[in-house]
């Protein structure tokens, strides 16, 4: 009897441990990505860092610019080309679609969520980029196909499967009640839906929306393989332009040679997961709320 | 605009964003498999590198699918080990109160970290202890990737199996150590294993993460501390060469890729249901 | 076994569950507890075998005497006194695990001797016998573990009148039972574990009409080894099985009484307009 009971005692500080663990380990990335980028962060102000639009690492400059804004630029693309649709996609789906429908597609999305974004990338790179390539001259922009735009619409269908599967279980959240009540007063369905669920799903969207928004701003190999990068600010979005996550990847390697170039990366890094981070934060706080995860 | 013609519009715009999205997505996987099928054949599978490979000569890349096998597996391996013990850890049977929400919101940030900033800091950590690109630092790097998605994963499963059953392990005297380790691992262990079968997937098709962790290289993985070579890896070198033959491979290394991942998929569908005779709904 | 309840009260943050309730329930016999829904009945179950524990924000005091030892004293054996009570939840829940190992996982898990293993079986056969659902020998203990288990279950399984539905499917998973077995695998399991009180939540709300009678008879052929204790939101359900019945109304005992004078003669007012329909 005691050795159970002790048994037990020994568990519940062994969870202990584990809890500590990873509080630990969140805390040491960020402090680790801090520390490193201490350096850069005490020669040049942020100010001088975030707005500097140059990018040349060899005589210390070292302006963020471009691709803060590339990474901002593209990930709204993305955005603006996968909400509606998505959006509009999954209240179809959990409004007017019969259940086996729904059932069915969600080993799709499944499916469509573990594809790896290599995949997504060398499709941007077979479609995507001939016909921007195609498109741009048409509108007078001749490019090489490796663009601004390229990158938003391959970021746009890889937050496709996330988007909607997460609004569908926004809406699935719709109290049933909500729909009957509606309907009972001589509501049509689409009156229903409109008024009704879409209302009690809002913040649940938004949130959705947060998530891909975080999904979009971190993704690195598939953006990278089209986006062209150039490290100047892009005029226009038929220019090559250069992310974030773009700009940690093509310089792992050659960074340790040039003072303070290491930590340019890592306070890039830094400034990546900072904003994911933030935005979230502030949609798992919403959907808790809802009692989604 | 009269109420049925607006709820025609609405319908219509609906279906035809979802026609859209699956139209779309139903291209991606049809180039990827007749541009793979086309470019493929038995070497690529079988046989590693040759000299000249990168010139469009012989050789496949069975280093790369190897490898690649290697460092999902060791991740997932690793994080197994953090994951089951901290997802019970998180249930209210073992602790509530400060430390437990303080590491949700831990586990929220690692969840939402990219793997590019997995790949610097693993980077960073690699420097500081002398350790070079090997499948033991992508082993580590990736088990930081997919700790967090497998725990999230199992915490939920694991709160999500009934209270009756709780209730009625407590009422047979057992410790919440002998529930958890018994009843409730039985009742959610198909769930789990999908946990298990969704971190692997990730870990195999990451490669922002293992760029500069793993490295690459031409030969079958060896030790620990050698470099090895990765699918997603070897899809992204070949594309940006301007060689077309090796362009070609990187279809057909896609194509693997993409069917070891749909497999994973069905076989995570298939241990659900083997595993799951037992669970009461 | 005795169980007495002095000055009992639970609140739920500011919900007052269950308000300063002491009673009494008496050895061998089933009591019913009974009254509207939200009342407080299943709050004073769960308060008997400290189920009450895995709610969240719950604060009890007063206390629970159980063989003459405080169950909210500090040093409480928590594991010894759940062994001591058998719990029927309101929904079957069979672990998740086949018929045969649903019986035998918690003497498995409180570690039964060979010797105890033994004697409960011979303990059973009496009851076994008086319960009307078939014989099974005594047995000595030349018999080997396998068998001895076997012999248990099959013990177990006649007690809850199960066995000659159950005998050829043993290792079935348990969830493949209709729900009435379920209920009724679930008390067997409950006896296994060698109780000498049984709490039931409403055990027979998820039952159909047959099931919930076959339930109510192994209740009245249990209550001479076993002290009862019934939740119950059918009146009739406990005008036909209690011995005893204690009438609880917005977390409030309002009366505890014997059920032949607690239906005819109900002492207080509240009691009456219950029984007669005015208030539920």
């Amino acid at each position: 009897m005691p050795r159970r009971s002790s048994l037990d005692s020994l568990s519940q500080v062994l969870a202990r441990i584990f809890l500590l663990l990873a509080v630990a380990t969140a805390l040491l990335l960020l402090v680790g990505l801090f520390l490193k980028s201490r350096p850069i962060l005490m020669r040049v102000s942020l100010w001088e860092l975030f707005s500097g639009d140059s990018w040349r690492p060899l005589r210390g400059e070292f302006g963020f610019f471009p691709f803060i804004l590339s990474t901002v630029v593209v990930t709204l693309i993305a955005l603006l080309l996968a909400v509606p649709p998505c959006l509009l996609a999954a209240v179809y789906l959990s409004e007017y679609s019969s259940r086996r429908l729904q059932q069915s597609f969600r080993p799709i999305l499944e499916v469509l969520a573990a594809i790896p974004s290599v995949i997504y990338g060398l499709w941007g790179v077979l479609i995507i980029v001939p016909l921007t390539r195609t498109v741009g001259g048409w509108l007078g922009h001749a490019n090489s196909g490796y663009t601004l735009i390229a990158g938003g619409m391959v970021l746009a269908i890889m937050v496709v499967p996330f988007i909607i599967s997460l609004s569908m279980e926004v809406l699935l959240a719709v109290p049933a009640e909500a729909r009957l009540t509606a309907l009972a007063l001589g509501c049509t369905r689409w009156e229903t839906t409109r008024h009704v669920v879409v209302r009690h799903a809002q913040r649940g969207f938004f949130a959705a929306v947060l998530l891909g928004f975080s999904r979009a701003f971190g993704e690195t190999i598939a953006v990278m393989m089209v986006i062209g990068n150039v490290a100047k600010t892009p005029r226009s979005l038929f220019d090559p332009a250069y992310t974030l996550p773009a700009l940690i990847a093509n310089n792992y390697g050659e960074m340790m040679s040039i003072p303070l170039y290491d930590s340019a990366i890592m306070l890039a890094a830094l400034i990546l997961m900072v904003i994911i981070i933030a935005v979230n934060l502030i949609a798992h706080r919403i959907l808790g709320k809802l009692e989604i995860r | 605009m009269n109420r049925r013609n607006e709820e025609k519009l609405a319908i219509g715009l609906m279906r035809l964003s979802l026609y859209g999205v699956v139209l779309i997505l139903a291209a991606i996987m049809a180039v990827i498999v007749v541009k793979g099928f086309s470019a493929m054949s038995w070497s690529m599978i079988t046989q590693t590198p040759k000299g000249g490979f990168y010139l469009g000569k012989e050789g496949g890349v069975a280093n790369a699918i190897v490898g690649s096998i290697y460092l999902a597996g060791g991740a997932t391996f690793l994080s197994l080990l953090i994951s089951v013990p901290l997802a019970f850890a998180l249930q209210k049977e073992y602790s509530s109160g400060r430390l437990t929400y303080y590491s949700r919101l831990a586990l929220d940030v690692l969840w939402g970290t990219p793997s590019i900033v997995y790949g610097a800091f693993g980077f960073i950590i690699m420097m500081m202890i002398g350790l070079r690109s090997s499948l033991l630092a992508g082993i580590i790097t990736l088990a930081l990737l997919v700790t967090p998605i497998m725990t999230r994963a199992m915490e939920e499963i694991i709160r999500m199996a009934p209270q009756e059953l709780k209730e009625t392990a407590c009422a047979l005297g057992l410790t919440r150590l002998e529930s958890s380790s018994t009843v409730i691992l039985r009742q959610t262990i198909g769930g789990l294993l999908t946990a298990v079968m969704l971190a692997f997937s990730r870990a195999i098709g990451d490669a922002a993460s293992i760029l500069f962790t793993a490295g690459f290289s031409d030969h079958m993985p060896g030790s620990l501390l050698d470099p090895v070579a990765s699918l997603p890896l070897a899809v992204f070198f070949q594309i940006s060469t301007p060689i077309v033959e090796v362009q070609q491979r990187a279809y057909a290394s896609a194509l693997i890729l993409f069917i070891i991942v749909l497999l994973l998929s069905l076989l995570s569908r298939w241990i659900y249901l083997k595993f799951s005779q037992n669970v009461i709904k | 076994m005795a169980i007495q309840i002095r000055n009992l009260s639970v609140r739920y943050g500011a919900h007052q569950a269950l308000r300063d309730v002491s009673v009494d329930l008496p050895v061998g016999k089933i009591t019913a507890v009974i009254g509207p829904s939200g009342c407080g009945k299943t709050t004073f179950l769960k308060c008997l075998n400290r189920l009450i524990d895995l709610q969240e924000g719950v604060q009890v005091s007063g206390r629970v005497l159980v063989d003459n030892e405080d169950i909210y004293a500090p040093q409480a054996d928590l594991l010894a006194l759940r062994k001591k009570i058998g719990f029927l939840p309101q929904r079957p829940f069979p672990l998740p695990m086949s018929i045969y190992d649903n019986i035998t996982f918690a003497p498995r898990i409180h570690r039964l001797s060979e010797a105890e293993l033994l004697s409960h079986i011979n303990g059973l056969t009496t009851a076994v016998a008086q319960s009307g659902n078939g014989e099974v020998k005594p047995i000595g203990r030349h018999l080997d573990e396998k068998t001895k288990w076997n012999l248990l279950v099959e013990n177990y399984l006649r007690l809850a009148g199960l066995w000659e539905e159950l005998r050829g499917r043993l290792h079935e998973p348990a969830a493949r039972l209709s729900v009435g077995q379920q209920q009724r695998l679930a008390l067997a399991r409950a006896l296994a574990i060698e109780p000498s009180v049984i709490l039931a939540d409403e055990p027979t709300s998820a039952l159909d009409p047959i099931s919930a009678r076959l339930i109510e008879g192994q209740f009245k052929l249990l209550k001479d080894k076993y002290t009862l204790a019934v939740v119950t939101h059918i009146l009739r359900q406990a005008r036909r099985i209690a011995d005893h019945v204690l009438f609880f109304y917005m977390g409030e005992l309002v009366e505890s009484a014997p059920a032949e004078q607690f239906f005819n003669h109900p002492q207080h007012q509240r009691t009456a307009a219950y029984l007669s329909g005015e208030i539920s």
